[in-house]
């Protein structure tokens, strides 16, 4: 408990220093150092936590709003071996992005590098605490606070037009499935009076949960499908590239879009009571993980490869959610964490080499670049399943629980998208690591701050997947014939991405021409991010222009008519003030001679 | 003579003075007018005092009288400082007022 407590308030710790003390933020490398420091004292005590085994979850609350019979809502933590593992992951990717953003960061100026860390000092802070709230409200409290945190980080090159559209779009995006999660929330405690996590779970189980409950589980989903970038709301994920890449591995890897699997995760109990949502979530979530898999086929840039994959595998994440296997969507999330962040890191690196994030420009960097090319052939093998790298298991697992929900539509799409999952890596392995051409320049590997965290979650990424090899362990089933088809996936991808982009017996372009429609649709991204703005122009500014119209016209002419009339019946009054005293006399004798009348008839 | 006949009097003299402040046109005469309303007013007072047998209707008229002889001296000094800067008193003339 204390531990928990050390690892949620360390990054806080760091964060309020920062902001509280202007001098140590723009100090840059000082801030850093507290950061740094903070974050990996939390994962210490995450480590020291997790090592010890833990039964009933432990939880501890506190009383925050009270009311007539019993608190309304608390605070506090709810710690599960779910908790637990998250806790690591999220330090742990924290830590070693810190780390890497020190030497990958180097050429900012100080006071920038100071509100880098103090965002990110924020940004483990409010990932921990929602890993760790016991009950909605605190949950959603900072789950705002991830996307503000992604918001920021996202922006933040702000002078950069485009950094700041991305920041934007983040946070709309995101936001438009956190209005079905707070309604949701919200609608859930009507129905049964509770926000906390325990008591749900408890009624849950007993099967004394109010029934009906699928429409607000539907919109607690919809905050998933926001933060955890499902279709239709997976567009800001992309272009989430526009912020320094260590922020992508940090919000790909562990924090915002962990949030919504972790989410889902976590009040799993609640939603495997509606098996409508459930399927929804599958299907949703399978049919992400194709539409992702093919864009990444066709963009040159090896972040949104990187982001379209993140996508993808999400899917898969919410496809073993909605098929009643939360392990396996958590598992995924806690491999892919591991390698996605490498990935990402190692892209990192290679970008800082080379200067471009264009996979064209790139090539032969494996010759010039030994280490990362190896911890990103490392990664590539993990995300394309390959055995015994960590993502070929929980993707097993996860393809496992799939088929045993007899879900037979989104099974077959997630196995199409391993295929393409493989095929799209290794095409950027080859093209940018290999291929024909040389990159420019004389780029060389990198520092050793940065390389540290690559060999370090390049051995973790091994480690995890050797360790489940070897002692089997529960989350592991082997299946043969899945086994098989798996590997056999990923191993038909990886041929094509090598007969077509090392090789060349078969030239892209002929590739691209035989899968027309789909080249096509892909490229342009299947007018998804057209149709958002073509949304955003014709209703929203449709709308804006109404009510500008409504202003123009309606209120200001409104306020014009009564200012126009009060001019016009001064300039008539005006003409009664003659200057002349006799003729007010006048005025006055008239009408007190018609008081005086009047008082005699109506007396 | 009964109380009808002074009243009816101070009614007329009132109304001939207000007459003669509407239609003057010297500043003078506007004067003039006034306090022909005034000594309609002391006419009323003293008739009532007279036929009420009151003597606080005398006491007001002596009241009126001297204060009828302030507003003169000061009507008249104001109508001579005018003629002094406008080089004219007639009332029409005077519209410095006018909006």
């Amino acid at each position: 408990m204390t531990l928990a407590l050390t690892a949620l308030a360390l990054p806080f710790l760091a964060f309020v220093l920062q902001a509280l003390v202007p001098p140590l933020r723009r100090s840059g490398r000082g801030a850093a150092a507290v950061s740094i420091v903070c974050v990996g004292g939390s994962l210490a005590a995450a480590a020291r936590l997790w090592l010890a085994p833990l039964g009933a979850p432990l939880v501890r609350r506190w009383e925050w709003i009270p009311a007539d019979g019993g608190p309304l809502v608390t605070v506090g933590i709810y710690l599960d071996p779910t908790a637990q593992a998250m806790l690591v992951l999220v330090t742990l990717v924290a830590f070693l992005v810190q780390l890497y953003s020190l030497s990958y960061l180097r050429e900012e100026p100080a006071p920038a590098l100071g509100r880098y860390y103090t965002y990110q000092s924020l940004f483990a802070f409010s990932m921990l605490g929602l890993v760790l709230a016991p009950n909605f409200v605190e949950m959603f409290i900072f789950w705002e606070l991830v996307g503000l945190c992604s918001y920021l980080l996202i922006g933040f090159w702000y002078e950069r037009p485009a950094a700041a559209r991305a920041a934007v779009k983040a946070f709309w995006t995101t936001r438009l499935g956190d209005v079905g999660f707070v309604i949701g929330i919200v609608l859930l405690w009507r129905a049964t009076g509770t926000f906390d996590f325990e008591t749900l779970f408890g009624l849950a189980e007993a099967g004394r949960l109010p029934a009906g409950l699928a429409l607000t589980m539907f919109l607690i989903y919809l905050g998933a499908v926001g933060k955890s970038a499902q279709f239709p709301l997976h567009v800001w994920l992309p272009d989430a590239m526009e912020g320094p890449t260590p922020v992508s591995a940090l919000i790909h890897a562990a924090t915002m879009v962990a949030a919504g699997v972790f989410m889902v995760t976590r009040a799993f109990p609640l939603f495997a009571v509606v098996p409508e949502v459930l399927t929804i979530m599958a299907w949703v979530g399978a049919f992400t993980a194709l539409l992702a898999a093919t864009m990444a086929c066709v963009e040159n840039d090896i972040k949104r490869v990187l982001a379209y994959s993140t996508v993808s595998q999400l899917g898969y994440m919410m496809a073993a959610a909605g098929a009643a296997a939360p392990s396996a969507a958590f598992f995924h999330l806690l491999t892919h964490g591991v390698f996605k962040a490498l990935l990402f890191l190692a892209a990192g690196a290679a970008i800082h080499a080379v200067g471009s994030s264009d996979i064209r420009q790139m090539g032969r960097l494996f010759g010039a670049l030994p280490q990362t090319g190896i911890v990103f052939l490392i990664g590539t093998l993990a995300l394309s399943g390959v055995w015994p790298f960590a993502g070929f298991f929980s993707k097993e697992a996860v393809l496992s629980a799939v088929w045993d929900g007899h879900l037979v539509g989104p099974f077959l799409m997630l196995a199409l998208t391993a295929l393409l999952t493989a095929a799209y890596m290794f095409r950027v392995v080859f093209v940018a690591f290999f291929g024909a051409d040389r990159a420019e320049g004389h780029p060389h590997d990198a520092p050793p701050l940065m390389a540290i965290p690559l060999w370090v979650l390049a051995f973790l990424t091994v480690a995890i997947g050797v360790r489940v090899a070897v002692a089997g362990g529960e989350m592991h089933h082997p299946r043969g014939w899945l086994t098989a088809l798996s590997l056999g996936l990923a191993g038909v991808g990886v041929a094509i991405a090598l007969v077509t982009y090392q090789w060349r017996v078969i030239s892209p372009a002929a590739l691209s021409r035989a899968l027309r429609p789909f080249d096509f649709m892909a490229r342009r991204r299947y007018g998804i991010d057209g149709a958002y703005a073509g949304i955003y122009r014709g209703i929203i500014l449709g709308f804006a222009w109404l009510i500008g119209w409504i202003d123009r016209y309606v209120v200001d002419g409104l306020l014009n008519a009564l200012s126009a009339g009060t001019l016009s019946a001064g300039d008539l009054l005006r003409r009664i003030q003659n200057g002349r005293a006799q003729d007010y006399v006048y005025g006055v004798a008239c009408g007190l001679l018609a008081l005086l009348v009047a008082s005699q008839i109506w007396r | 003579m009964g109380l009808q006949a002074y009243l009816l009097l101070a009614a007329a003299v009132f109304a001939i003075g207000l007459f003669g402040v509407l239609t003057r046109r010297n500043a003078v005469g506007i004067l003039l007018g006034i306090e022909l309303m005034l000594n309609a007013v002391n006419i009323n007072l003293v008739a009532f005092s007279r036929f009420n047998g009151d003597l606080a209707g005398m006491v007001f008229a002596l009241f009126t009288i001297a204060i009828t002889v302030a507003e003169v001296a000061v009507g008249l000094a104001i109508v001579i400082v005018i003629f002094r800067v406008r080089k004219t008193v007639e009332a029409d003339r005077l519209d410095l007022l006018k909006g």
